[in-house]
């Protein structure tokens, strides 16, 4: 190759193409910033709200949501009812086996579980294919809040100070007043009395899902789990255990299987699927979709459901996800929660506390 | 010559429909991962689905990189400059791969199936394992930042060859001229 004569620039065609060059990577390097976050530090992000449900002392290895809980397995026997409005395989009438986990709130795994607020069920079934279905139900039917934002602030009011390490309950209080849609939570709150048993509960899918048939029709709907015993025997419990709920579970499942209905309900034109807050009148059409029959139960560390990430947004083909904020922000919070806790599991930082619940 | 040539028309458009698709997707994974707004949901679908384009495209081009000639740099050029353009380009294919199999992996990993807008699936390549999730997770999210790094130093060059030494770098692959 031969060398190239090039006109030699001068001063200011030298300092205006090295502006626009030196602006060019400006550019680019504002809008990497720009959408990492760097310039909207007060958004409220998957981030932020795990740090806040983790708290001062993450416990490595452990979901920072309902880090304690039990393993399940068993079979969801479905009615076929549901085969007319959703197209999912696990709808159709017929048996597919689950895996699952009873939990109960909070950040620490070895928490007594008879002083939780709320306990939750979730279940997978289909796992590793298009027709998986990750399900997360907790006991409360509805939500206190409709926007990430205000779940986080709500979170905030009811952690309890950092030094004092007590609730404030003027911050509660104050919070509930400026947040009136949390009415038909705090009357769920107020009447709610906690089962002496895991299988006893009933639990809510709380935010609204599509449903979609062949048609192409789509369904809103709510579900929730119904408990086929509904009245728990108190002999069973052992209130000084902290782990209370897991060996009642435990015992029953020895003798016999769980079982919940998985009662769907059917919104009408003029409900709010969008909206987690508001009950649906109790006259709407319900359907029964089929029972999940428990059949055998696991200790967590050791099981699939203690890895697994039960992200309520794996939905089966024929089901999808409302525009409901607070379901939509779940997947980012719950990805953000297991990313940490399987870092830590690889790093080998994972803490056993099987003997810390005894 | 063929080294006096800049690159074919066909380099020429994986190189620029890449380019616009691998940054527009950094810059959403970087938001879909904070983001609790209600377009998450819809983001993450299509940060998949492109993802397997990005992967078919970088099987493409890297199948178009052997079968054609890649123009030379300038001979004036001094040693360390060349040394640094091979390395970043060797780190921007490194990278190109890595994104959408560790991304593919993760999600195997975390018992997910990635699908093609719906059309088709790729096949599961993993079974579910938090480890390998983890590994995979942290992966996607290195690579990513030093991808950002590498396109940062590759348009810093490519626009000092262009604007100051003009030297014909640039023109290769806008124009496929090696014109000075």
């Amino acid at each position: 190759m031969t060398k190239v004569k090039r006109s030699r620039l001068g001063m200011p065609a030298i300092l205006y193409r090295g502006s626009l060059l030196l602006g060019s990577m400006a550019v680019f390097a504002t809008a990497t910033l720009y959408f990492a976050g760097a310039f909207n530090r007060d958004a409220v992000t998957a981030q932020k709200f795990v740090d806040l449900q983790q708290g001062d002392t993450p416990h490595a290895g452990f979901r920072r949501a309902h880090a304690k809980g039990i393993c399940i397995t068993g079979n969801f026997e479905s009615t076929g009812a549901l085969s007319s409005y959703s197209v999912a395989e696990v709808f159709k009438k017929g048996s597919t086996p689950f895996y699952g986990r009873f939990s109960i709130a909070g950040n620490n795994p070895t928490a007594p579980d008879l002083k939780a607020p709320v306990r939750s069920l979730a279940f997978a079934v289909n796992s590793g294919t298009v027709d998986e279905w990750r399900v997360a139900m907790n006991t409360p039917p509805v939500m206190a809040v409709a926007t990430p934002e205000a779940f986080f602030q709500q979170l905030q009011a009811l952690s309890p100070d950092p030094i004092t390490k007590q609730r404030d309950p003027e911050k509660i209080t104050a919070f509930f007043k400026a947040h009136p849609e949390s009415k038909a939570f705090n009357d769920w709150k107020a009447d709610y009395v906690p089962a002496n048993s895991f299988a006893a509960e009933r639990y809510h899918s709380i935010n609204a899902f599509y449903l979609h048939n062949e048609l192409g029709d789509k369904q809103a709907v709510r579900w929730v789990a119904r408990p086929h015993k509904a009245t728990s025997n108190a002999a069973m419990l052992d209130t000084s255990s902290a782990n209370a709920l897991q060996q009642e579970l435990a015992s029953r499942l020895d003798q016999n299987a769980v079982k919940f209905d998985l009662i769907f309900t059917l919104a009408a034109s003029n409900d709010d699927e969008n909206n987690p807050t508001i009950p649906w009148p109790s006259d709407r059409q319900t359907i029964n979709a089929g029972t999940l029959s428990i059949v055998s139960w696991h200790n967590q560390e050791n099981a699939a459901c203690g890895d697994a990430n039960f992200d309520p947004l794996v939905l089966p083909q024929g089901m999808s996800a409302t525009a409901d904020p607070i379901l939509r922000a779940r997947g980012a919070a719950y990805a953000q929660s297991y990313r940490r806790r399987a870092k830590e599991t690889l790093l080998g930082a994972k803490v056993s506390a099987t003997n810390g619940g005894e | 010559m063929s080294a006096n040539k800049g690159y074919s028309a066909g380099s020429r458009l994986l190189h620029w429909v890449m380019a616009l698709m691998l940054i527009s997707m950094l810059f959403l994974g970087l938001s879909m991962v904070q983001s609790l707004a209600v377009w998450q949901v819809e983001a993450v679908t299509l940060h998949k689905s492109t993802g397997i384009l990005a992967l078919i495209l970088v099987v493409l081009r890297l199948i178009n990189k052997v079968c054609s000639c890649t123009p030379t740099l300038p001979t004036e050029l001094p040693r360390l400059q060349r040394f640094a353009a091979h390395i970043t380009h060797f780190g921007l294919y490194c990278a190109m791969i890595l994104m959408p199999l560790s991304g593919w992996l993760m999600q195997n990993a975390d018992g997910r199936v990635v699908q093609f807008f719906g059309l088709f699936q790729l096949p599961n390549l993993l079974d579910a394992d938090i480890k390998y999730f983890a590994f995979f997770r942290e992966m996607h999210g290195i690579v990513a930042w030093l991808f950002l790094a590498m396109i940062f130093m590759h348009i810093s060059a490519a626009l000092y060859h262009g604007l100051i030494k003009r030297d014909g770098v640039m023109s290769a692959m806008l124009t496929g001229k090696k014109e000075l």
